[in-house]
């Protein structure tokens, strides 16, 4: 990182809201089409360096599709194309010969139905430094499962079990379990889509804690169909409408005094 | 209130059918069921009623002088004969006395004086093994025997010189023309054989084809094209796998004839759809959800199969596998078009030497008049169950082993 990007991010902590930090990613002009169909036309984003921002709209706004387009997870998708630039700090994402593994380690994604693998709740937060290399030793690899658990503040619940399938753990922390999976790679960026519509509100607001301390080491980008959520979690919303980007600005602004009528009528429980 | 009152009858009245259609429906179930059941029943009675007798052999104790030089086995062995029956002169009598050892005999005499030559101008006394009809006869089968040689023979059991014992040479030797001699050592050998090397060969082939076609290949006509196509060869009937074979490996590359490795590699082109298919359905079975976290984490599409989707499929592969390998166990006719169909006395020693499969020898059994075959033809028949009843129980333990819920 250079050093004039150190300085940028240095005031940040003291005045977070009116602080313009650095961007992690840009997104330009995106639009993505499945088949002939269009998903999403002309997006233009910047999402901040160590904040949470929340993607909000009606079904089907297409706010999976962008969020889907960030690691390139839409590019299992047959069919799919995807036009303009999302760039990751200044590298572009979809650049001729990116290298998308190497990507998907630097942004992470945690799915809106937990999905850890079947297998042991330490095999699964160890598959991913293990494939990558990260880890030559079993201590070094201990020390990232215990790590990444610990972040994920599960640890205390799975110390005693680390070797019980994954599976077996309850919804809430199933999905720690799966953020814990997507740290261990140490990321920069963790995107979530719409993390805890499967869960309890007793396993949400220990997630929605979690992702609240998470910020200080990550940036992310949240899916959610709680506008409360949306608003106690995040510092910056988007609002998308029918595949577009309708508005976006700090949360507080976007709540309180959206400038799109869409959005108010959204924010204000009208529709949606 | 009255239009009420009737609705509510008519309601009443559609509920109590519905219930009767389901009672009845259960029923046939159980019936047909019970059918079922009652068939396989009756069929494995029959089997086993008319098949177990083979694995009893009649053997005759003879004491045989052995000459000091000279190999004339089968000299001897009448000469011990006429011994025990002294009273017998004539050239006919004497033939129909001959007739109660197996032409077997002599070869056993022999190997008992090769393997111990200190034996040689000593009287030897061994059991023998006895003609089919003694056995037949023996076994309760109508006689084929004169009533001089059923005499003979109820002689030779009151002087305990005659009993029935545990017939391992079933179990240990080739193919003969004389019922009391054949085995199915060759038989299964070759069908063991054919069927590993049909594994070895359809097995990754078949589960890699599957992988790349469900997961890799790009969604296009061609693919369209092969897939329908390889569910085409599904149904090809077996015996055009087998004139492939004869044609492609035999004719072309020259591979040796009735070689189970030659069987074996068309077994896999029977076997290969079969996997392909079963393999790409229990690859689509595995949830997306776990492709996408393997791929969140940085895992590349390989992997992600291999490590991941794979692993989870691989009790629908392995039924699939098995139940392939189990149909190419009990395959004849694309044997017959590669000469596995064949006489074949000698135990096959690799994969190239000439062997038949359990299947055939079952057909060229059938085939023969004798009547000691026709209870071998049941055995073989019945061994040829126990594989498949075994390759089902491991499909069963594997599905189980590698069962993983989510």
């Amino acid at each position: 990182m250079p050093a004039s990007a150190m300085e940028n991010t240095q005031p940040k902590v003291h005045i977070l809201d009116s602080a313009k930090p650095a961007a992690k990613m840009t997104i330009e002009h995106l639009t993505v089409f499945y088949g002939d169909k269009p998903a999403l036309h002309d997006v233009n984003l910047k999402i901040g360096s160590n904040r949470v921002t929340a993607l909000i709209g009606p079904s089907g706004c297409g706010k999976s599709t962008f969020i889907r387009c960030l690691n390139r997870m839409n590019d299992v998708i047959p069919g799919c194309r995807i036009e303009g630039r999302v760039k990751l700090d200044d590298e572009d994402v979809y650049a001729p010969g990116q290298d998308v593994v190497n990507l998907r380690t630097r942004i992470g994604m945690v799915f809106q139905k937990p999905n850890p693998f079947p297998k042991s709740i330490y095999d699964n937060v160890a598959y991913g430094p293990k494939i990558h290399g990260m880890c030559e030793t079993k201590e070094e690899r201990d020390a990232i499962v215990l790590r990444s658990l610990d972040r994920a503040g599960l640890l205390d619940e799975v110390r005693d079990r680390l070797r019980a399938p994954g599976t077996s753990l309850s919804g809430g922390q199933q999905q720690r379990l799966c953020i814990a999976r997507a740290i261990a790679v140490e990321p920069d960026v963790i995107l979530m889509d719409e993390p805890c519509s499967a869960l309890d509100p007793i396993a949400t607001a220990r997630i929605e804690e979690l992702i609240t301390e998470l910020k200080e080491h990550y940036t992310i980008v949240i899916v959610t169909h709680s506008m409360q959520q949306a608003a106690r979690l995040s510092q910056k919303t988007a609002y998308f409408h029918l595949g577009r980007l309708v508005e976006e600005g700090d949360t507080e602004t976007v709540f309180a005094d959206p400038q799109d009528e869409r959005t108010r009528d959204y924010v204000m429980g009208r529709i949606g | 209130m009255s239009e009420i009152a009737e609705k509510k009858l008519r309601m009443a009245a559609i509920r109590k059918k519905r219930h009767r259609a389901e009672t009845r429906f259960r029923l046939f179930g159980m019936a047909a069921v019970s059918v079922g059941l009652i068939f396989l029943a009756v069929l494995f009675a029959v089997v086993l009623f008319s098949g177990l007798s083979a694995f009893k052999q009649t053997v005759i104790h003879l004491d045989i002088p052995v000459e000091a030089s000279g190999d004339n086995y089968q000299a001897m062995v009448k000469l011990s004969l006429r011994n025990a029956f002294q009273d017998v002169t004539s050239r006919r009598h004497k033939r129909e006395l001959y007739a109660l050892v197996s032409s077997g005999a002599a070869y056993q005499l022999k190997d008992r004086v090769q393997a111990a030559p200190v034996l040689r101008g000593t009287m030897v006394s061994i059991w023998v093994t006895a003609s089919a009809d003694v056995d037949m006869a023996i076994k309760g089968e109508t006689p084929r025997l004169t009533d001089r040689q059923l005499a003979w023979v109820d002689d030779l059991k009151t002087k305990e010189r005659l009993k029935t014992q545990f017939n391992w040479r079933f179990f240990t030797g080739g193919d003969s023309r004389e019922p009391e001699l054949a085995g199915i050592a060759v038989a299964t050998l070759g069908s063991l054989f054919s069927v590993f090397v049909c594994l070895a060969l359809s097995f990754p082939l078949g589960v890699l084809t599957a992988v790349y076609l469900e997961e890799f290949a790009p969604r296009t006509r061609w693919t369209d094209f092969i897939e329908v196509n390889i569910n085409n060869l599904a149904a090809v009937p077996s015996i055009v796998f087998g004139l492939l074979g004869l044609a492609v490996f035999l004719n072309a590359f020259g591979l040796p004839r009735s070689a189970p490795l030659v069987g074996g590699m068309v077994l896999a082109l029977m076997t290969l759809p079969t996997i392909i298919i079963t393999g790409r359905a229990a690859l689509k079975a595995v949830p997306p959800s776990i492709r996408e976290a393997a791929l969140a984490v940085g895992a590349s599409p390989l992997q992600a199969v291999f490590h991941h989707v794979l692993p989870l499929a691989m009790p629908g592969v392995l039924t699939g596998t098995i139940i392939g390998t189990a149909r190419a166990l009990g395959e004849t006719a694309p044997l017959l078009m590669i000469g596995m169909v064949a006489f074949v006395v000698d135990l096959p020693e690799t994969i190239l030497s000439p062997a038949t499969a359990l299947p055939v020898q079952v057909f060229l059994w059938a085939d023969s008049p004798e009547r000691g075959f026709e209870e071998r033809t049941i055995a073989a028949i019945l061994i040829l169950l126990l594989f498949t009843c075994l390759m089902n129980l491991t499909a069963v333990l594997l599905r189980k082993k590698y069962e993983i819920r989510w």
